[in-house]
């Protein structure tokens, strides 16, 4: 490393500087505000932690690849640095807090990714998001999916469209099509991608029954607003119970959310970590080519922190949000400049300015640099035996 | 607005009366224009003209909402990063590993030259087999003339180049075909459009099958 290149930032690793600082701490706050005003507790999850604890065994190989890991020098054990929060809160809420009545609790902090999830995103995003917990029925994810429209509402965020899933329903037609896990693995990639050539040769090639075929195809085809609720009654109406009730499921959350709100339904859909397990949603708005918030229920998770409790919750990146407003808050320059001085009402007088909200900036014995550079609008000058506010 | 991304040459050719299906016509040839993006007759479409390797990275981050890409070029990609729903059977050929023609396989690993690196990773991994990959950009057929590499991957149309050059396919891979890509986001948010786009299409390859 040579002088010229000391000051680079690794890769997708990114800072802030005092606008751009200025304008997240306010955008945190209020959400982190509003998630209050819904009753849900801040919590504040460590940053590094046991891998163990940190990736439970559902939550798939993608979380473990992203996941940094070092040393511990006092246990010798893995740790992992965190790159989702998730599983954290998860294991809050199944260990320390042992509610019987459901918890509501968000958070917000900086996760570490190995490798950035797409080429212009950060590797440490800041993870923002909220999660209910204990409670099993629709209502829990509605309430969820709702809270993250008060999210976006909150910053007027428009145009935006919810991709809605439930992972049940290609679970349950994979079950009953009684494939190996290799084979499980080799489909659900083809699905993913709905690469319909792959998919039907894979079906084709495991000789499985006609009816099954047709229906693991039709998922493909299954994705679009809430008319494929109702495509999907006729074109799966040999599939086991569970697809149906998931189906009601679906219909009863559309039927919650507001009408305005752009809904579409994705039946194939089984995105993320492997620890969802119901009703899964992503956000979508013109111009971003990747999800802007995510989430659905994973009710099996909390389990392997030693106690089973149903969950749900969605999260975002906070820097990613912050990047799709417009108004982003410029330097304003409201502030006082109070001059190099020891008298005494001066500095009674600079208190009082403080404490009413004013932003007061001492200046230095022979500074360099006028007021204005320092963003100040005003000035305190001593006129007429006073300390007078004077325009700049 | 409407992007779609293609590349010059074969795959462009091919996908031109199944874009027309679709009522999508380029008002410019990109082989005479050196712009990169053509207007067509929908305004709100527009044609974007790349390397046929950058066409997945442009779908999948949303720079282009549809794209054409062959298999080849998707199974290197890798990830789960766009859909791929209609494969147009078009631009075929075979992924194969090559070698010069008699010539039997040395002893210890096999060291392979490829511009193929995942796909030829995975296929010899597969196999149990452990093999040196040495990247190259082009004219892989040259690298076992020289003694650079034992054998190579590459896709094979009719076998010519090959057998110009000595060589001769041993070992199938996959069969290669183009697909079109669409971005996640905009399979979400213009769905209707999009699935039409793709219904129409997929009336033309199905009739020129």
């Amino acid at each position: 490393m040579n002088y010229q290149d000391r000051w680079l930032l690794p890769a997708g690793i990114t800072e802030s500087l005092p606008n751009e600082a200025a304008f997240l701490e306010q955008l945190r706050r209020r959400f982190i505000d509003l998630f209050a005003s819904w009753g849900y507790e801040l919590v504040i999850p460590p940053m590094i932690e046991y891998i163990e604890s940190l990736l439970p065994p559902a939550s798939g190989r993608s979380l473990e690849l992203q996941t940094f890991k070092l040393t511990d020098q006092v246990s010798g054990r893995l740790l992992g640095v965190r790159a989702d929060m998730t599983p954290q809160v998860a294991r809050i809420d199944a260990h320390h807090l042992k509610r019987e009545a459901p918890s509501r609790l968000c958070y917000l902090g900086t996760v570490l990714h190995t490798r950035p999830n797409n080429f212009a995103s950060s590797r440490a995003p800041m993870q923002m998001g909220a999660e209910l917990y204990g409670y099993k029925g629709i209502a829990g994810d509605v309430e969820i999916i709702s809270l993250m429209l008060a999210m976006f509402e909150e910053i007027q965020l428009q145009d935006f469209c919810i991709d809605i899933g439930h992972v049940q329903i290609y679970q349950a037609l994979v079950d009953a099509a009684q494939l190996d896990a290799e084979q499980q693995a080799s489909l659900l990639a083809a699905v993913k991608t709905k690469a319909r050539a792959e998919v039907a040769d894979l079906l084709q090639a495991w000789q499985l029954p006609a009816q099954q075929q047709d229906m693991l195809l039709a998922l493909l085809d299954l994705h679009g607003d809430a008319e494929v609720l109702t495509q999907a009654r006729q074109r799966l109406a040999a599939a086991p119970a569970v697809v149906h009730q998931a189906l009601d499921d679906l219909q009863h959350l559309h039927q919650q959310l507001p009408a305005h709100i752009t809904c579409h339904f994705d039946l194939a859909e089984s995105r993320g970590y492997r620890y969802h397990s119901g009703v899964v949603f992503a956000v979508y708005i013109e111009g971003q080519g990747q999800a802007i918030a995510k989430g659905g229920r994973y009710d099996g998770l909390c389990k392997l922190y030693g106690r089973d409790r149903p969950a749900t919750g969605f999260s975002t990146n906070l820097r990613l949000l912050a990047s799709l407003l417009t108004t982003q808050a410029s330097a304003a320059h409201t502030a006082i400049f109070a001059p190099a001085s020891d008298d005494a009402g001066l500095k009674q007088r600079v208190a009082e300015l403080r404490a009413a909200g004013e932003i007061v900036i001492n200046g230095l014995p022979e500074q360099s640099g006028t007021p204005q550079e320092m963003g100040c609008n005003r000035e305190l000058r001593y006129l007429d035996a006073e300390w007078q506010l004077v325009t700049l | 607005m409407l992007r779609i991304a293609l590349s010059k040459g074969r795959i462009f050719d091919e996908t031109l009366p199944l874009l027309a299906a679709a009522g999508i016509h380029p008002l410019e040839n990109p082989e005479t224009s050196r712009k990169l993006i053509l207007d067509t007759n929908q305004p709100e479409i527009q044609l974007v003209i790349i390397r046929a390797t950058d066409v997945p990275t442009y779908v999948e981050y949303g720079a282009a909402d549809l794209g054409v890409a062959g298999k080849d070029v998707l199974m290197e990609h890798g990830g789960e990063g766009l859909y791929e729903p209609l494969d147009l059977k078009i631009a075929c050929c075979r992924l194969m590993v090559a070698g010069k023609v008699n010539e039997p396989a040395p002893n210890g690993r096999l060291r392979i030259a490829t511009k193929y690196v995942r796909s030829t990773e995975r296929f010899y991994a597969s196999r149990g087999e452990q093999v040196e990959i040495i990247k190259l950009y082009g004219s892989m057929e040259l690298a076992p003339l020289v003694g650079l590499a034992d054998r190579i991957v590459d896709v094979v149309d009719t076998g010519n180049t090959l057998r110009a050059n000595g060589l001769e396919p041993l070992e199938h891979i996959a069969d290669i075909s183009s697909r079109l890509v669409v971005n996640k986001a905009t399979m979400k948010i213009k769905h209707r459009f999009i699935n039409q786009i793709i219904e129409q299409m997929q009336g033309a390859v199905a009739k020129a099958a």
